[in-house]
């Protein structure tokens, strides 16, 4: 296990790699690389891997010296490994009655304070469980409070790494649905004004220099007032789960007072309805293009097609929400292209969007010289079920497809009837 | 019995036998002080399904999986008056009316059947009001019936409907050790629940292992641990055997001309004793390998049959058990981790179970989930494949209609495609192991319950008639 050491994207420019990186060079040749970049999609590609960063992509098969480790992706199909948009993983093994579950906080008088980034287990067993079936990374958050604040997520790399922050303190995280409502009394006529005075007070905040002694009569707690200081600033992308149009609407018009806000909607079963606006105004979404139930009174108009419809009006729509099941977002993403989205757009949503709403493009999220190595080799489309990772590469590692799931199969494939199981070791 | 009123609402169907009974008496001196035999109707919430109307429907150059196992390419299938007429190449092309459907590029298979779910009794929009599916308070609630539960106009099932399900199970939830009889449907909700009852199906009784039970009565009075749990289940099914053997002795002493007196009745026992007698089938919530093992000695200690362990996220560690007991598994292809009971879930548990001859049925008990289950079936079907458990697609497709009809008890009426059975029939826009492929026409009993091309055909639940958003493509 090593450090990584790119640990502060936040200033992306002090992004450095570790030397202790093992400077394997690897040569992916023959696929069908989709670049997300200016290189579009090669039919016949290779890529060329070393220190950790892709170094080049040539639009044909080429042959390397010896120096190169080859990966044969003959008839498979490349992408920059996919980004977990919206999760809690590594704050919790087991959610439910578990004892260790860091994703959630009970009476505390922090909210938008709180922060993932130190609770974050690097040795979980889901980021294996995860990896192997093509994520490389994820965005990380708390999933309750008690507030509509859920405080601070971070975005963590899936490879071996005892502290595997690509970003911590990558985005607040905060819920204006229903659930937003009940932590405000029960009612959005509550919970707009305790979001527009939490606003107001980190303006007024911003530029004071808070310490232990200052003076403060906020109605807000000194320390997620703090908190919301780079939010209002537009420094710290605002991630803001919510359904109804109308309640989308008030967000929109609320940008206008709170013109830095840097805002993505999440969930936004309704936002279809608006898409021109967020288009407009240039939000991003990030969704599950499957939910198409009216949970609430607040989705009625949930519908599959809300992906595909977002995307026309030139909305950037990112997919993946889920924790345990990320890695189940490729298939969300092939029933958005079921229900209208384009392909490309699809896998958009699982690589370049996502990058773009954290903050992380520069280096995640596409294949071009000087990006980080993540990349996976398909044994086909990967928003096809049937299709799986053949290759899976982190920061220019490729780690082996196995996880404590690979580990159970292969003791039970074969049932020893001579002696326990625990003693068969896959 | 001596309470006329209760005597009288007790035949309701079966007054003719009773009053045969009566006449009977009267030729019999011995027998004249008897009172009327007092019988159990089983069936007090008869089906009033009726099926869509239909033509006869030719579906030609299609690629058919049978549902038991087979696949046919460029073949034709007959739908005639609700049932399957003929499969083959030759097909007679049917009267003037006809739908004829030219099936080039398409796949036609059973249609999906989910042994479990929750629509209706979990209906959305997910309020308090609508959380009707688990009689929470006390762990053997067998007397519960799902069917009074279910609310028709929960949207869930025109959107199962629109992923190919024509036939599905709603089970009460696993918060009781025994939380009451499921039912059998067609994926047609009208006005009362009685207008979508499977007609002849069997009814099922959802009873739940591990952590749920537990977790709900561990500060009520218990079961507070897995060995309460066990407890629970043994002195039920004791319980049960005792009313049964009242009820038996009731019979035999009324046949053998004694006034015999009937047992005061027990709703919940009755159910239990429906077990005991092999008419009410049992679908077992259970997760760990090792409370499905408890579970299948229980089922011989008291002389029953599991028909079903649902969810079974565990199963792949006995598939060979589960083979010889004859329990069938109904599973998801990747749901794992939310609980501890869940925590070793793999992907080819399936493909593994299956591979060991025992029966493997792919389930939802999500009203997402339902509506992708061919989806699911090829997510298992190809993780098997590449841990080198190769079956086709054509018997992948068993996991989603035959062994599902099977573990329901209705496999001699859907399931499959056979001539003879009923017309459950999906269309497919391509091959259904595809995520971009699409239910396009699904027949229920050979009627056309969706058309996805005809948006202005589709049903619509009354929750969604004048909200945002209705008649959209859902």
């Amino acid at each position: 296990m090593r450090n990584l050491t790119l640990t502060a994207i936040a200033a992306i420019t002090t992004l450095a790699f570790s030397t202790a990186a093992m400077a394997e060079k690897i040569a992916i040749i023959g696929g069908k690389v989709h670049t997300m970049s200016v290189q579009g999609t090669l039919d016949e590609a290779t890529v060329l891997i070393e220190d950790g960063r892709i170094t080049k992509i040539i639009p044909q098969t080429v042959s390397t010296d010896e120096s190169y480790r080859v990966i044969d992706a003959k008839g498979k199909v490349v992408t920059p490994g996919f980004i977990g948009a919206f999760t809690s993983l590594g704050l919790m093994e087991v959610p439910s009655w578990s004892g260790t579950n860091d994703a959630t906080v009970e009476d505390s008088n922090l909210n938008a304070a709180l922060d993932a980034s130190h609770a974050i287990n690097p040795e979980t067993s889901l980021k294996n469980i995860t990896r192997i079936e093509g994520f490389t990374s994820v965005a990380t958050s708390l999933s309750y409070t008690g507030s509509m604040f859920k405080g601070r997520g971070a975005i963590i790399t899936l490879g071996d790494y005892d502290k595997p922050l690509i970003k911590k303190r990558a985005f607040m995280s905060m819920d204006l649905s229903n659930s937003g409502a009940d932590a405000n009394g029960g009612s959005r006529a509550a919970m707009w004004i305790n979001l527009r005075k939490a606003f107001n007070e980190a303006i007024y905040a911003a530029p004071l220099d808070i310490n232990p002694q200052t003076e403060w009569h906020g109605t807000v707690n000194i320390e997620n007032i703090k908190a919301l200081i780079p939010v209002v600033k537009g420094e710290q992308p605002l991630l803001i789960k919510t359904h109804r149009a109308a309640d989308i609407r008030h967000i929109l018009y609320m940008m206008e007072n709170f013109k830095r806000l840097n805002v993505t909607l999440v969930g936004a079963s309704e936002a279809w309805l608006v898409a021109d606006e967020l288009a407009a105004a240039g939000v991003a979404v990030i969704l599950n293009p499957e939910s198409n139930l009216p949970y609430g009174f607040e989705e009625n108009a949930a519908t599959l097609a809300n992906a595909a419809r977002l995307n026309a009006a030139g909305v950037d729509v990112a997919i993946g929400i889920n924790t345990h099941n990320i890695r189940l977002a490729p298939q969300h993403a092939g029933n958005a292209v079921a229900n209208g989205l384009p392909w490309e757009a699809g896998l958009a949503a699982l690589t370049t969007i996502p990058a773009k709403i954290y903050g992380i493009d520069s280096y995640y999220g596409s294949l071009k010289p000087g990006m980080v190595a993540d990349v996976v080799v398909w044994s086909g489309d990967p928003l096809e079920v049937m299709h799986a990772p053949d290759h899976v590469i982190i920061n220019g590692d490729e780690i082996p497809l196995e996880s404590r799931q690979t580990k159970l199969r292969d003791r039970y494939l074969v049932i020893d009837n001579e002696k326990p199981q625990q003693y068969t070791r896959p | 019995m001596h309470n006329p009123k209760l005597t009288k609402a007790l035949f309701t169907s079966l007054t003719l036998v009773a009053a045969a009974t009566i006449v009977g008496c009267s030729d019999d001196p011995a027998k004249a002080e008897q009172a009327p035999f007092v019988e159990i109707n089983k069936n007090p919430f008869p089906s009033t399904y009726k099926a869509l109307p239909s033509v006869p429907t030719l579906i030609t150059n299609v690629t058919l999986l049978d549902g038991i196992g087979g696949m046919h390419e460029n073949t034709s299938i007959l739908l005639e008056n609700g049932k399957i007429k003929a499969i083959g190449n030759d097909l007679p092309v049917p009267v003037d009316d006809a739908n004829v459907i030219d099936g080039k590029g398409k796949w036609v298979t059973p249609g999906i059947i989910d042994v479990h779910s929750h629509l209706g009794v979990y209906a959305t929009p997910d309020t308090g009001s609508h959380a009707d599916g688990n009689e929470m308070v006390k762990p053997v609630t067998a007397a519960v019936w799902a069917e009074h539960s279910i609310w028709p106009q929960d949207p869930g099932f025109r959107r199962a409907l629109a992923g190919g399900v024509t036939a599905m199970q709603i089970l009460p939830g696993s918060g009781n050790l025994i939380g009451g009889r499921g039912v059998t449907v067609k994926n047609l909700p009208n006005r009362v629940v009685q207008d979508m009852k499977f007609p002849d199906a069997p009814y099922g009784l959802k009873m739940a292992c591990g952590e749920n039970p537990k977790r709900v009565y561990g500060k009520k009075g218990g079961p507070m641990t897995r060995m309460g749990n066990v407890a629970g289940y043994r002195q039920a099914w004791a319980d049960a055997q005792n009313y049964q053997q009242a009820w038996d002795n009731y019979k035999k002493d009324y046949d053998a001309g004694k006034d015999a007196k009937a047992p005061k009745r027990d709703l919940n026992l009755e159910t239990l004793a429906g077990v005991l007698e092999g008419e009410i089938l049992v679908h077992m919530h259970c997760y760990r390998a090792d409370d499905m093992g408890t579970m299948m000695d229980v089922m011989k200690e008291f002389d029953y049959q599991i028909a079903s362990f649902q969810h079974a996220v565990g199963a792949y560690k006995i598939a060979d058990k589960l083979a010889e007991n004859n329990v069938c598994s109904a599973m998801w292809a990747d749901w794992w981790g939310f609980k501890m009971e869940a925590y070793d879930g793999i992907r080819e548990n399936i493909a593994m179970v299956a591979n060991a001859k025992a029966c493997a049925i792919v389930h939802s008990d999500s009203d997402q989930g339902i509506q992708r289950l061919n989806q699911e079936a090829a997510k298992a079907l190809s993780d098997g494949q590449r841990a080198g458990i190769n079956f086709t697609k054509a018997d992948a497709w068993t996991w989603l209609s035959s062994n599902a009809a099977k573990s329901l008890g209705i496999f001699d009426k859907t399931g499959s495609l056979e001539a003879g059975k009923n017309a459950d029939v999906v269309l497919w826009s391509t091959d259904p192991f595809s995520t971009y492929s699409q239910a396009e026409l699904v027949f229920i009993d050979g009627g056309v319950a969706f058309d996805r091309n005809k948006p202005e055909t589709w049903a619509i639940s009354d929750y969604e008639l004048g909200q945002v958003g209705e008649g959209d493509h859902k």
